[in-house]
């Protein structure tokens, strides 16, 4: 570590690192925020907004056809990818409105048979704020605990089951941290405890990441969007299993569109982008996971080889390819941030948001809040290279030791006094 | 959230980081310390003072938080030097709010840049209290013990 210049006060100034050839600022590593569209998407979508204009739903003329025949190739090319059937993609504005018009329209449809609902406490909010939703409107939803892997297991979700459980919800792959759950084993064990309880995952971030086959996860229920595949904003999809048939009642009535469960004109173009980006992720990720991979154990690599008091957040192993937690403790996770401030990257701190409260995925993980202050999530995506990665490396190991030669915490850790044994004053 | 140029000055230049602990030619008499915050919350600060003569002559901090908070301490050591500790002591958050145009969600780090402040001078005043004592009981000013 860097000798501190204790005898005057020279600070501890902000060093600039030289951009290397090649690499382009600001760069963009927050892929799990979303993603740029793939410029062969946007190819794919032009001509829907000015030539092939025609409303799906119109039956009476070529527009309409037209239109309609794109929005059924779009429903195969994104059914193929989570291995079902094209006819049980319903398309909804993104993945928010496909979790809450599972969830909903599943509660919603099921009461009578009971009102149990099982969750994890890592859930996106899409998930957590209509579970509480319906807890207010009646329901019992039971948040599970993962591990401090971030992982829960099946006999977890299987104990917690009782025969009211009408609906089991737990992700794919995790958005702060990346871990993907067991989802086939625990779609065995639903099954295996009650075939009527109904499964569903919010595969968004897992979605085209990592292998993901409805049949293999037993799932009943998968919410999809476009933005975090290289395709656009505002276009998501709930996958609903047709066999055995499940019923869900609709968020929004109108029209009658996807099957009645999800009425209002269907936005063309965003949903040719979406099969187009579902097409592309599915002949491509076989070695794009192997080359993000290697870009994000390259990152990890290079962080802990010149950092000490690191911690990765969650299981490494069972974890997305592009994805990275990592807390570096006594540097708080903004100031870390405003080191970066040419590279897009996040953080589990409190200072990002107005609530003053660290993530409560770190949280729920028994991650302490004063490690979660110090953690930055970076979403490694398709664009990024090995450059990039590099100069990501020099900037996070210059911003950590400058901002440890400012932290006290840093100063009292490496004067052996421990952290926990200071009467601190919270505010 | 969009910083101020002021706060990214003095987050890239921070003044008066530190500890005077280090320094053999301070003595310890000389200084107050105040460490506010809890790493928990995700800020603390800690601000040294040294006083000569009735006056701050020094200042060091380092600080555990956001930019916010570490621009907060960085101004707060230049704005007390110099001063009494009265005058110090009279400094409210308000003034690092106003000098650094923070929004509302940056206020609590201007909080804990006064409460720094506050005990620093406090600790300093503990420091002396039992000198002020033996001198004002007519015994001869003895020199600090653990100097």
């Amino acid at each position: 570590m860097v000798a501190e210049a204790t005898h005057t006060p020279a600070s501890p100034k902000s060093i600039a690192i030289a951009v290397p050839e090649g690499v382009k600022l600001p760069i963009f590593m927050d892929n799990h925020s979303t993603t740029a569209v793939d410029l062969r998407v946007v190819q794919a979508m032009l001509p829907f907004f000015t030539q092939h204009y025609g409303n799906a739903a119109s039956r009476n003329h070529s527009f309409g056809w037209t239109a309609e025949a794109a929005v059924e190739h779009a429903r195969a090319q994104v059914a193929a990818l989570l291995g079902g059937d094209a006819k049980e993609i319903v398309w909804t504005s993104g993945a928010t409105e496909a979790n809450n018009l599972a969830i909903k329209g599943a509660a919603s449809y099921l009461r009578r048979q009971g009102g149990h609902i099982i969750t994890v406490e890592t859930e996106h909010k899409a998930v957590l704020d209509t579970c509480k939703r319906l807890q207010r409107e009646g329901f019992e939803v039971t948040y599970l605990t993962p591990a401090k892997d971030g992982l829960v297991t099946p006999e977890q979700v299987t104990a917690a089951m009782t025969d009211k459980t009408i609906l089991v919800t737990i992700m794919l792959a995790n958005n702060e941290i990346g871990v993907v759950q067991p989802i086939e084993a625990i779609g065995a064990a639903i099954k295996a405890k009650n075939p009527k309880t109904l499964f569903h995952t919010d595969a968004v971030q897992g979605f085209g990441k990592v292998p993901f086959d409805v049949e293999k996860a037993r799932v009943d229920l998968a919410s999809v969007t476009a933005h975090k595949l290289y395709g656009p904003k505002g276009i998501g999809a709930l996958w609903v299993r047709r066999k055995p048939r499940v019923r869900i009642d609709p968020l929004i009535d109108g029209g009658g569109h996807e099957r009645g469960m999800r009425s209002g004109t269907l936005p063309v173009p965003m949903i040719v982008g979406f099969g187009k980006a579902a097409e592309l992720a599915r002949e491509e990720m076989p070695a794009e996971t192997v080359r993000l991979k290697a870009l994000r154990d390259r990152l990890y690599r290079g962080l802990t080889s010149r950092l000490t008091e690191i911690y990765v957040n969650g299981s490494l192993e069972h974890r997305l390819p592009g994805n990275l937690n990592i807390s570096f403790a006594f540097v708080e996770g903004e100031s870390l941030l405003m080191a970066l401030k040419d590279v897009a990257v996040s953080s589990g701190s409190a200072c990002t948001s107005a609530s003053l409260e660290p993530s409560y995925v770190l949280r729920a993980l028994g991650v302490g809040d004063e490690l979660a202050h110090t953690s930055i999530r970076f979403g490694i995506g398709r664009f990024n290279t090995e450059a990039e990665i590099d100069y990501v490396i020099e900037l996070v190991v210059s911003a950590v030791v400058r901002l440890r030669q400012l932290s006290p915490l840093w100063e009292m850790h490496q004067d052996g006094i421990d952290l926990n044994s200071i009467q601190w004053t919270p505010h | 959230m969009a910083y101020s140029d002021k706060v990214i000055e003095h987050y890239e230049n921070p003044r008066n980081v530190g500890t005077f602990k280090s320094q053999s030619d301070v003595d310890a008499s000389e200084v107050g310390t105040g460490l506010v915050g809890a790493p928990a919350c995700g800020d603390v600060m800690r601000l040294e003072i040294r006083v000569k003569d009735g006056l701050i002559a020094d200042a060091r901090f380092k600080t555990f938080g956001c930019g916010s908070a570490i621009a907060s301490s960085s101004l707060a050591t230049e704005m007390i030097k110099g001063m009494t500790l009265d005058q110090a002591a009279q400094i409210k958050n308000t003034h690092i709010v106003q000098e650094l145009n923070f929004p509302p969600v940056k206020i609590h780090c201007s909080v804990l840049a006064e409460d720094a402040i506050k005990a620093a001078i406090e600790d300093y005043k503990k420091k002396q209290a039992p000198r002020t004592a033996a001198g004002s009981a007519g015994a001869a000013a003895a020199k600090p013990q653990d100097a």
